[in-house]
């Protein structure tokens, strides 16, 4: 009788295919996967503790830093757990402002997932067509934001600054194009038999597992769980648009990749029906004077303004004492923000619920019985990225 | 203008009001120390003994079918005599687009039982509360620190832990 031996590997935490610093301690019997461990916290920054000694609005460039992919969506978390403490109103406009951004943010977030998820399992073309695509994304971000990346663009009570004009154009002429490119990388990977053996089947996780296991997101979306915050909660401008959520029961990476490219299509949908139906008005709801910034030419010649710029300079805002939890679809997953307010202008604990932390922590359950091989292709389709999980 | 945070399934004023509370009122075995409400968001608040008995009910009553665990963590409050922390577990039902709140408060070195075995999202989510504040979960099966270093010293997220940290890295 041959002698079984059981050899353990380390994978990373230095590795491309492990989107960051993830350390993965594999347990092989041969080429198939007996146990994964993984080993996180090579990225923590220790925002949470960090945010504790930072005024309410110091906090939002932090929020930016964990999911560097879709800060946008990270932002909105934050601000709009903020803005339920203080119980302030948001204009119409500065709701639809903040809607686009987010969704735009889902493209931006779900090409690099798809990309890099193929560039893992060889497809390296596909994951230069995403980046390729993700610069219209981006220049939208830069010109409105005035980053690329990192957005910071909203605020208590509405966002930084408007829209500029010609906006809606540039946008549909990108929504106009982003469709016929969806199209060429289906006809690259949909039907593609090598694609097909390295994602259909592999990581399984059964709808009952994975409620157990609290995914959210497209990884949920793909056993089968009906469940998106965007249409179950309405937050922002989402009560105004139609949202068809995409349901896959294959509960696989293939699955998940499906999800994905159905939801970009999706959220083109929504784009659009936002961009028609944008209010005119403020962009920020200068009434609550308290907690938004007065309007800069209002501070050179009114004295209640400039009171109110010195206070909110010198003391920041200060809500009422409480605690909120606040969730989004973001596009990994629920996102949400649990803030105690102590009644002082710094959070007395900030907690974020993180997507993917809890959406890594499903591979010990997907990867046994996988091959060594599938490992990576399990990683791209659970779409992680290291700063939210290590925060 | 439109008032954009309060999305909660739940519309009423009162706390007493809302289905969890009426389940776990009417439970014998699930004594509530207290409820609260603030922006619409209904908190229970359980004594240890009983938590895990009342977190099983709200999964399992089939009015409420609480089957998502969204979130585990904790507060530290130091001037609180004999209930420095409070764990905080966040409560989703998937049926019923409901959320609810549980905090258990607990003393210094009290020890609180682990909910792995009602949801096995707790898993991480309890290993990085015992990392950031030194919780220990009775029954977890893997109690080790998560985000920090073995062998590091301190648990990050008490007050008295330093922002700037204790060493020179």
């Amino acid at each position: 009788m041959a002698k079984q031996e059981i050899m353990t590997l380390n994978v990373g935490p230095h590795h491309p295919s492990t989107h960051g610093v993830l350390r993965l301690i594999v347990e092989l019997d041969g080429e198939v996967v007996l146990k994964i461990t993984p080993d996180i916290g090579f990225l923590h920054r220790g925002i949470e503790k960090l945010s504790e000694s930072k005024k309410y609005i110091q906090v939002l460039p932090l929020t930016d830093r964990m999911d560097y992919m879709s800060s946008g969506t990270n932002n909105l978390a934050y601000i709009l757990a903020v803005e339920k403490l203080l119980g302030i109103e948001v204009p119409p406009r500065a709701r639809f402002i903040r809607t686009i951004m987010a969704e735009i943010t889902r493209i931006n977030s779900h090409l690099l997932g798809i990309g890099s998820a193929a560039g893992d399992c060889g497809a390296v073309s596909m994951l230069l067509y995403s980046l390729r695509e993700r610069e219209g994304c981006l220049d939208l971000f830069d010109e409105t934001t005035g980053g690329r990346m990192m957005l910071t663009y909203y605020r208590p009570g509405g966002v930084a600054n408007d829209l500029l004009p010609g906006f809606e154009q540039r946008l549909n002429a990108f929504l106009d194009k982003f469709p016929k490119k969806l199209d060429e990388y289906e006809t690259l990977l949909k039907k593609n038999r090598i694609w097909l053996k390295r994602q259909v089947g592999i990581g399984y996780v059964s709808r009952e597992d994975a409620i157990a296991l609290g995914l959210t997101g497209p990884v949920a979306r793909g056993s089968g769980i009906d469940k998106d915050i965007r249409r179950d909660e309405p937050y922002e401008a989402y009560d105004e648009v139609e949202i068809n959520v995409p349901l896959q029961t294959g509960c696989d990476a293939y699955s998940r990749w499906l999800i994905r490219m159905e939801e970009m299509r999706e959220s083109v949908n929504i784009l659009r029906q936002l961009i028609a139906k944008i209010p005119d008005g403020p962009y920020i709801n200068r009434e609550a004077a308290k907690y938004v910034y007065p309007d800069k030419d209002r501070v050179k010649d009114s004295m209640e303004a400039l009171i109110h710029h010195f206070k909110l300079v010198v003391d920041g805002l200060a809500p009422p004492k409480g605690e909120v939890y606040s969730s989004i679809e973001g596009p990994k997953g629920e996102i949400g923000f649990y803030i105690v307010s102590d009644g002082s202008s710094k959070p007395y604990r900030l907690r974020v619920r993180p997507s993917c932390f809890v959406n890594l922590q499903s591979i010990m359950t997907m990867a046994p019985g996988n091959l060594m091989a599938d490992i990576v292709a399990i990683v791209g389709s659970l779409d992680i990225v290291l700063g939210e999980i290590d925060r | 203008m439109t008032v954009n945070w309060n999305r909660q399934n739940f519309s009423g004023e009162d706390p007493e009001q809302h289905p969890a509370v009426v389940a776990l009122r009417k439970n014998a075995g699930t004594p509530l120390v207290g409820v609260g409400i603030f922006r619409g968001e209904v908190t229970a608040v359980l004594s240890p003994e009983h938590s895990i008995e009342a977190l099983t009910l709200l999964r399992d009553d089939p009015g409420l079918v609480f089957d998502m665990l969204a979130d585990v963590t904790a507060v530290h409050w130091p001037q609180r005599e004999g209930a420095e922390f409070d764990v905080i577990y966040h409560l989703y039902s998937l049926s019923n687009k409901m959320r609810f709140r549980v905090k258990v408060p607990l003393a210094e070195g009290q020890e609180i039982r682990s909910v792995v075995g009602v949801w096995t999202t707790a898993g991480w989510l309890e290993r990085e509360v015992f990392d950031m504040f030194g919780i220990h979960f009775a029954g977890h099966p893997d109690q080790r620190r998560i985000l920090n270093p073995e062998g590091f010293d301190g648990h990050p997220l008490r007050k008295e832990f330093p922002v700037q940290g204790r060493v020179r890295w």
